[in-house]
């Protein structure tokens, strides 16, 4: 029986085209954003996420406050004696010291301004830090013991973007004045940040920097089946002792890859709520429309009610037929709203695949969202029409039937 | 010897008042009148007379400012506007002067329109459609909008909805006011065999006097008031 009244709100959509389909767009406009904003939020997560999984979670990471980049007169370091330290604490494994701030590049009379990375070249401490930073060797090798002022580049010092010039190995180039050979490069992370970095000896880092036994970023491994917050616990009262620092008043960061990965993710969340708050607002002004569209609609069909009414239609019936039309309204913008939203969603991805690297972002088409926002859309359709529905159904049936 | 006619609608004393502003006007002044099971009345009147406000209080589609209204037993002031839509759409059927079809709606949908809101199972609603269109030989136009019908066309799918639900009533608004003679024509004889062939009563509203003819009895309305009663043949 519900069916029945389908018929007539169907019809009267059609015949009012391009009203129709003008009351449509407002809808399907915020719809398409929230959709692919939700898609590519998740899509973005999920990315994240598989980045920290490759990662494991076996790893801690201790800084100095203030952040890793370690700023030239920053009085906050940490130093080997801090490393000692950490890696005499029980349940540590494998503790290595990096040094990370920018440099400057220079090759063909051309200067650049990169990030630079100083890391152990213990072999097993490096396989540690090529571990936590996934590292790929592309050509030639990693920084190895002996090495002094040797340079391991990322991708980009491959192409000609950066140099107007292909860089190979056994080539020297300039980091702040000093010379460096390149021993080895980097298959594309797809990041350019990343793969504009370079990699030398933690001794050629501290030399040309001044800066000896001053580490901006420590990684340390805990032993296989330690719950590493646990570990990092007691990492963080060591220090303490260390460094003569009382609780609360740390000079240092701990943190373990399911903090960096739940604090991206607070980021994440916050920025979609902001959008999809914008986007709601759009959703809103759309219901207007619907509304408005439907008070146009019940006035231009005054007589045709009055007429329902004078052949048995109850004030309900009058109600239920427009509810339904203003419902196919919001159905209808949900529809189309959903389908753009994920059409954008799948270019961003496409654009994303090709400008950056493959897998970098894939989305998943989630039906639970899709069948939601639907229902949602139908269910603002009706709330957008209670009035003018309302309307119709008080209409008087005399006055109705004599209305040109 | 006539037999006892049974009261379908009976209307006391029946005024019907409008404000406007600061004026009163009163459209119907005190009317008292019956209408009878099976018989065809015509209420005449010119324009102006009242008798378009008589028909919606015939018809229950609005109610007295005073008097009482009974239609087969039930006193409409008790009922509330629902009620009220639901017992027209089961005891009368309106024939309007300008068709009033649902423009958007194929002839036959427009048929069975009523139906939809008495709750008459889709099959049986769909059979009693088609039939009555045939009847009316308009068999092969059930799918055609009113757009694509004539004037005589549309008003004998018009008439097929008022018959949809089987009334006991037909009320008729100047049913030939839109029509060429000879479509007119047609639809006298179609509401004088409902009358004649299928006992139906019916209610013709007019200012036409030769329509009258077609009557056996005419309640002639003038300024809001019952002018004379006049009978035409015995029953």
């Amino acid at each position: 029986m519900i069916k029945d009244y389908f018929i007539i709100p169907w019809k009267e959509i059609r015949r009012r085209k391009l009203r129709s389909w003008l009351t449509l767009i407002g809808v399907f406009i915020g719809i398409a954003a929230i959709v692919s904003l939700i898609t590519l939020g998740q899509g973005l997560q999920n990315a994240i996420e598989g980045q920290f999984e490759s990662l494991g979670k076996d790893k801690l990471f201790i800084t100095p406050k203030g952040g890793s980049f370690a700023g030239l007169g920053s009085s906050v370091k940490l130093t080997s004696d801090d490393i000692d330290v950490i890696r005499a604490t029980q349940g540590v494994k494998l503790v290595t010291g990096m040094g990370y701030t920018s440099g400057r590049y220079e090759f063909n009379d051309v200067v650049r301004y990169n990030y630079v990375m100083g890391i152990s070249t213990d072999s097993e401490e490096r396989a540690l830090t090529g571990e936590s930073q996934s590292w790929k060797l592309a050509k030639g090798r990693m920084i190895q013991k002996g090495d002094n002022f040797k340079i391991v580049l990322g991708w980009s010092y491959t192409q000609t973007d950066l140099f107007d010039k292909k860089l190979d190995l056994g080539d020297k180039i300039l980091l702040n004045d000093h010379k460096f050979e390149i021993v080895g490069f980097l298959e594309k992370i797809g990041s350019p940040p990343d793969d504009a970095s370079g990699i030398i000896p933690i001794d050629s880092f501290g030399t040309i920097y001044d800066k000896e036994d001053d580490f901006g970023y420590v990684i340390a491994q805990t032993d296989k089946g330690e719950d590493p917050s646990k570990i990092g616990a007691e990492i963080n009262k060591e220090l303490r002792k260390q460094r003569d620092v009382k609780e609360g008043e740390e000079d240092f960061d701990i943190q373990t890859p399911e903090q960096l990965l739940s604090s991206f993710g607070d980021i994440l969340n916050i920025v979609q709520i902001v959008l999809i708050g914008i986007a709601a607002i759009s959703l809103l002004v759309g219901g207007v429309g619907i509304m408005n569209t439907m008070y146009t609609s019940v006035l231009q069909r005054t007589k045709e009610i009055g007429v329902m009414k004078a052949i048995g239609a109850r004030n309900e019936n009058i109600l239920l037929l427009i509810l339904v039309e203003s419902g196919f309204y919001g159905l209808g913008g949900g529809l189309v709203g959903v389908t753009i939203g994920i059409i954008i969603a799948k270019l961003v991805e496409l654009a994303f695949t090709y400008a950056v690297g493959p897998a970098f972002l894939t989305i998943t088409i989630n039906p639970v969202l899709i069948l939601g926002t639907l229902l949602f859309s139908f269910l603002a359709g009706v709330l957008s029409g209670l009035a003018p529905a309302y309307r119709a159904s008080k209409l008087n049936p005399v006055d109705s039937l004599r209305y040109e | 010897m006539t037999k006892p006619k049974k009261v379908l609608i009976e209307l006391k004393d029946v005024w019907k008042t409008y404000h406007l502003g600061e004026t009163t006007l009163d459209v119907l002044k005190g009317i008292s009148l019956e209408i009878y099971k099976g018989e065809f009345v015509a209420i005449l009147g010119p324009s102006g007379s009242g008798k378009s406000t008589l028909m919606n209080q015939v018809g229950v589609l609005d109610t007295p400012s005073k008097g009482t209204i009974n239609l087969e037993g039930h006193d409409i002031s008790k009922l509330s506007e629902s009620e009220l839509a639901a017992l027209r759409g089961k005891k009368i059927g309106f024939v309007f002067q300008q068709f009033n079809l649902i423009p958007t709606l194929t002839a036959l949908e427009n048929v069975i329109l009523p139906t939809i809101f008495q709750n008459m199972p889709e099959e049986k609603r769909v059979a009693r459609g088609k039939k009555l269109l045939a009847t009316f030989g308009l068999a092969d136009r059930h799918d055609h909008k009113p757009s694509e019908l004539s004037g005589g066309q549309q008003q004998r799918v018009a008439i097929a909805r008022a018959l949809i639900n089987d009334p006991d009533i037909i009320l008729a608004d100047e049913p030939t006011g839109n029509l060429d003679s000879k479509s007119g024509q047609a639809v006298m004889k179609m509401l004088t065999d409902l009358h004649e062939k299928e006992g139906k009563t019916i209610i013709l509203v007019t200012h036409d006097v030769n329509l009258v003819n077609y009557s056996g009895r005419t309640i002639y309305i003038h300024d809001g008031e019952v002018q004379k009663v006049k009978t035409h043949d015995s029953v």
